[in-house]
């Protein structure tokens, strides 16, 4: 039995309604533990009067640099003591999950036993950096819980200015829609830079994220530095029993309606099956017995949607890889930026296909860290630089796939013009 | 005395082989197609003709090591001891027989946990730590999205929205939430207040003064003391300036105000990805439970729920009708503060006289 309550009446008001309620579950703790009955103490504190009372500080574990993020309390009595004395250190140690957050159920009973031996019992599936978040330790345990868990296996996530805990989507395990192997990428890619992750020493954090396809499930184009996202190159698949199932259920009004006129690059009609045309860039899929839908895939941008809306019908195509955008990070301090095309499309079928990724993610970090200025993420870099300047750094020829549009104005000196056509069009005739 | 034996960590990442449920990993790579029997539930069928029945649950994210034995037990009796969690604190269970996808529902449902959030619903809010750990917070996270899911209960449970619905919250302009959407985020409206007394000793003054997107921070003696002072009639009260130095107190019970940001979208199904943009603003920080806030999302989900087509997002649905009638239908007000003065921001003007009427 823990220490008494204190009152939490605000906080009591996030037990109502019907959705799972957190408050109810640190009140379970407090049950068994005062560092949770001062925890809703503090939080409710917050609740009162409208502020947070978490400071930073330094707390780190044997050989790592990062990844505990450390917090002490700052509602200090008149002479410096912490009010709530119990729940004076609040830290939080961030752990990378396996890649698509799969779990046994072993595995989260040793995460929970870890937690509650050690830290407050809180444990947040997942943060927004892709972590197993353990919310709650003092300062004395961080070490102890770190050992255990990392004696079962797992390692810590990125905090800081380093190279981040990565994510990738459920993908290949159980998507069809998955391009690539999502989590053979995820893991390679990390396991290259796990010495970034823990020592942090780049100018500020980067984020890798490992989407299978457009859908970008993993939100990696607004999110991360380095965004992988499958893509094909040849035609859709189709599946005409499927197709034919689809419009006996669905209709010609939703065909047209919810696929046709909602494909962005027009690249869908609806024939008679006779008038299919024969070109080797053409699939199409059986309708019923006299009608098909025809996709043109060399208009086609692999956006997903029709796919999305006839799945089975239509499909990925077979020579599948990815596309990589580098530069997404959100608001401050330039205002959000998106990731851009730095590589249209890499094949991604064996494994020097995806130790070719590892190498583009290498230079990309190497060139972050020997370019950008402190607290600048890629984004903004190639903001300052320039896009031309940043792909001759890691060693990327231009492509017109990196543009929405060419440039608009002439403010710009072209009297390398002649060398340039001749230089393209030199690893043209070599390739 | 003997000095304690120290460990030193074993540095790995882990393969998620070992983790995965038996149907994903015998027909990894190789799925066929997938439905949706009802909401909360997917079926997806291997070329090899197997078939593995997902179905999802809302959970709060942040849970007590008693919520996760439990939903560890539920996993063990039905669904072979594996789980997977989706971006947005969604469990799944993963069923080899379609017959245990009903009592596995009525478990979840019985103990708590609403099945949803697939497909055209309304999923879980992707949210950030706020005043229960965060060290800059403007103010809570799980509670205004525990708040706000009680509102949107329903809706998760079902498939009824036009297309899928991303929400996030965030704490401050940073924005960890990331982009929805509809997304919940604080919007700062007085400069910092200094503690002149604290500047010298917490912070590094250059790295402050690097940090501010406008130039309105300058070294400066304060009472003798070196300090750091702000050109008000610059700032733009974004908070950048606070975690690099906590004495410039950003966050203020009455004036840090919560803004509206909508059209998020991440996917590039249709159009391109989308930046949400801000709707609304100036809306208080209203714990426990943020009813001016909650009132407002409701409102705006509620009309393009009824005035969307099938599988617009909210983007497209903007993109379709028009922000004049975006504001018109919702009633919210558009206000000068909404025109964008930042880099870029000529993109973001109407070039030409297509106005609808």
């Amino acid at each position: 039995m823990a220490k008494q309550m204190h009152p939490t009446p605000m906080l009591d008001e996030l037990e109502k309604g019907p959705w799972p309620s957190f408050v109810t579950g640190l009140k379970r703790l407090a049950k068994d533990k005062d560092y949770m009955v001062d925890v809703l103490g503090h939080l409710e504190h917050s609740y009162k009067t409208r502020k947070g009372y978490w400071k930073g500080g330094t707390v780190g574990v044997i050989g790592y640099g990062g990844g505990v993020i450390p917090r002490f309390t700052e509602i200090k009595d008149e002479k410096g003591a912490a009010v709530f004395k119990d729940a004076a250190e609040f830290h939080t140690i961030r752990i990378m999950p396996p890649p698509g957050m799969h779990y046994d159920t072993d595995t989260l009973r040793m995460f929970c036993d870890v937690w509650e031996k050690y830290g407050s019992g809180l444990i947040a599936l997942h943060g927004q950096s892709g972590d197993i978040m353990m919310q709650g330790c003092t300062t004395e345990n961080v070490q102890k819980a770190w050992d255990e868990i990392n004696q079962q296996g797992f390692d810590m996530g990125g905090a800081g200015p380093a190279v981040r805990t990565a994510m990738s989507c459920v993908g290949a395990a159980r998507c069809e829609q998955s391009c690539y192997d999502e989590a053979k990428a995820h893991q390679m890619v990390i396991n290259t830079f796990l010495d970034d992750i823990h020592r942090p020493a780049l100018p500020y954090k980067f984020k890798f994220k490992f989407s299978g396809c457009g859908n970008d499930c993993m939100n990696s184009i607004q999110r991360a530095d380095m965004a992988v996202i499958g893509t094909w190159r040849d035609n859709m698949s189709t599946d005409d029993a499927l197709g034919k199932k689809w419009f006996a259920k669905h209709g010609m009004n939703e065909l047209i309606n919810d696929v046709v006129s909602r494909c962005p690059s027009k690249a869908l009609q609806i024939k008679d099956s006779k008038d299919v045309r024969k070109d080797s860039h053409i699939s199409a899929v059986a309708l019923n017995d006299s009608q098909s839908l025809e996709v043109d895939n060399k208009d086609c941008v692999r956006c997903m949607h029709c796919i999305n809306v006839m799945t089975g019908a239509l499909g990925v195509g077979k020579d599948k890889g990815a596309s990589i955008l580098i530069g997404g990070h959100s608001h401050l301090k330039i205002g959000a930026t998106m990731g851009t095309v730095v590589v249209p499309f890499m094949s991604m079928k064996n494994d020097e296909d995806y130790e070719k990724l590892v190498e583009v993610a290498q230079s990309a970090i190497d060139f972050f860290a020997e370019n950008a200025l402190e607290h600048e993420r890629t984004g903004e870099m190639i903001e300052r630089i320039g896009l031309v300047n940043y792909l001759e750094g890691i060693g990327v020829d231009v492509d017109a796939n990196m543009v929405t549009t060419p440039r608009m104005n002439p403010y710009v000196r072209t009297d390398g013009w002649d060398e340039e056509v001749a230089k393209i069009n030199a690893k043209k005739a070599a390739a | 005395m003997a000095q304690p034996q120290m460990r030193r960590p074993v540095e790995h990442f882990l393969d998620n082989k070992k983790f995965l449920h038996p149907k994903f990993a015998a027909n990894y790579g190789n799925w066929k197609y997938h439905d949706r029997p009802r909401p909360g539930v997917l079926h997806h069928v291997s070329h090899s003709g197997d078939e593995v029945w997902t179905v999802r649950a809302g959970t709060q994210r942040q849970m007590d090591v008693h919520t996760i034995r439990l939903l560890c037990d539920i996993a063990d009796k039905f669904a072979e001891g594996r789980v997977r969690f989706t971006i947005r604190s969604n469990i799944e269970y993963m069923l080899s027989e379609e017959s245990k996808v009903a009592p596995l529902i009525a478990e979840l449902e019985k103990s708590g946990f609403p099945v949803g959030g697939t497909g055209n619903s309304i999923t879980m809010v992707a949210h950030t730590q706020g005043w229960l750990h965060c060290d800059i917070p403007g103010t809570d996270a799980s509670g205004v999205v525990k708040s706000m899911m009680d509102g949107l209960y329903e809706e998760f449970k079902r498939e009824e929205m036009p297309n899928r619905v991303h929400l996030s919250t965030s704490c401050c302009s940073i924005n960890c939430g990331g982009q929805a959407d509809i997304a919940v985020i604080i919007q700062h409206t007085k400069p910092p207040k200094i503690n002149h007394d604290l500047v010298a000793n917490v912070c590094e003054r250059p790295t402050v003064v690097a940090r501010c997107p406008v130039a309105a921070i300058r070294p400066a003696l304060v009472n003798g003391k070196p300090s750091l002072e702000v050109d008000e009639k610059k700032c733009i009260c974004c908070g950048a300036c606070y975690p690099p130095c906590p004495p410039m107190q950003i966050n203020d019970p009455e004036h840090s105000k919560l803004a509206i940001w909508v059209g998020g979208k991440n996917s590039n199904a249709r159009g391109k990805p989308t930046f949400m943009k801000m709707v609304a603003s100036g809306l208080p920080n209203n714990p426990p439970r943020w009813p001016e806030v909650n009132a407002i999302v409701k409102n705006i989900l509620m009309t393009y729920k009824a005035d969307a087509r099938p599988w617009e997002r909210l983007a497209d649905w903007i993109d379709r009708i028009g922000w004049p009638r975006f504001f018109e239908k919702t009633g919210l007000t558009f206000t000068k503060y909404l025109i964008d003065d930042w880099r870029g921001s000529r993109a973001s003007l109407n070039a030409s006289n297509h106005i609808r009427f």
